[in-house]
């Protein structure tokens, strides 16, 4: 039960950082056009912005509870079930940042999640 | 033009994304191993393990590349889709077999050359949509 529970807390809140992350990111780029000299000022609008923190803190909250997990349970249980990652990740641009994730997003998606996992458990 | 520009920006920064995080991860994890594990979990155990830690130059390089990493993956995606980044930047998973196979002599199952080819798969498939399909900026 506590395994379930922090394995949904690694993908969710991962996934949901940088969600919020590109939500920040993509509010201070609007209606702006790409030089290289507004980068900083770029990355200092975004760290004004108060989901990039929200952002910043799930994925450590992520991070935190992914090291957590690995102090009992298996590297070749978790890794494999935390690249469900790129499933929920495609699931919330869609839904959430309304991006539009083609069918050959989708499956480029899949292809790597079966990736990630068989390059993890790999002996 | 615009867009030929804007693909061509995505792709240099995934290349650092690709390339700054395992390098920042295999420096900070170095550094560390050399201080070795906390002896307890008390808080002077803990100050003196990092005080040690961070004497290190590869923890300090570690972090400055993994800064380096998120400022150029906050970038890409100020202009690119989520949907774009998060598997194109899985190739960062092919660099850490690379170069263990290759500069470290490491040996590299098979299992995780076919994962390696997925990965590959994954990210062409994904990096011949464009980048941007909200906006072009």
């Amino acid at each position: 039960m506590r395994t379930a529970l922090l394995l949904a807390v690694v993908v969710l809140s991962g996934s949901g950082g940088d969600i919020m992350v590109t939500h920040a990111m993509k509010k201070v780029a609007r209606g702006e056009r790409w030089t290289w000299r507004i980068a900083p000022r770029r990355i200092g609008r975004a760290l004004a912005e108060g989901s990039m923190w929200m952002g910043v803190g799930m994925m450590a909250l992520a991070f935190f509870a992914l090291i957590t997990l690995l102090s009992w349970a298996d590297v070749s249980f978790v890794v494999p079930a935390t690249a469900a990652n790129y499933i929920v990740g495609a699931l919330g641009a869609k839904f959430l940042l309304k991006e539009r994730v083609s069918k050959a997003r989708w499956a480029g998606m899949l292809l790597v999640a079966a990736g990630v996992t068989l390059v993890c458990t790999a002996h | 033009m615009i867009s030929q520009s804007l693909r061509a920006r995505t792709y240099l920064f995934i290349a650092f994304i690709v390339i700054l995080n395992p390098l920042g991860n295999t420096l900070l994890r170095a550094g560390m191993n050399r201080a070795g594990a906390p002896s307890h979990w008390t808080p002077e155990a803990l100050a003196l393990f990092f005080w040690k830690a961070f004497q290190s130059g590869a923890v300090w390089l570690g972090i400055t590349l993994l800064i380096l990493f998120f400022i150029c993956y906050m970038l890409v995606l100020s202009w690119a889709d989520y949907s774009y980044v998060l598997p194109a930047s899985a190739a960062s998973y092919v660099v850490v077999a690379l170069l263990g196979s290759t500069v470290l002599g490491e040996h590299v199952p098979l299992r995780r050359w076919v994962g390696i080819g997925f990965i590959c798969a994954g990210a062409v498939l994904v990096g011949r949509t464009f980048p941007a399909t909200g906006r072009e900026n």
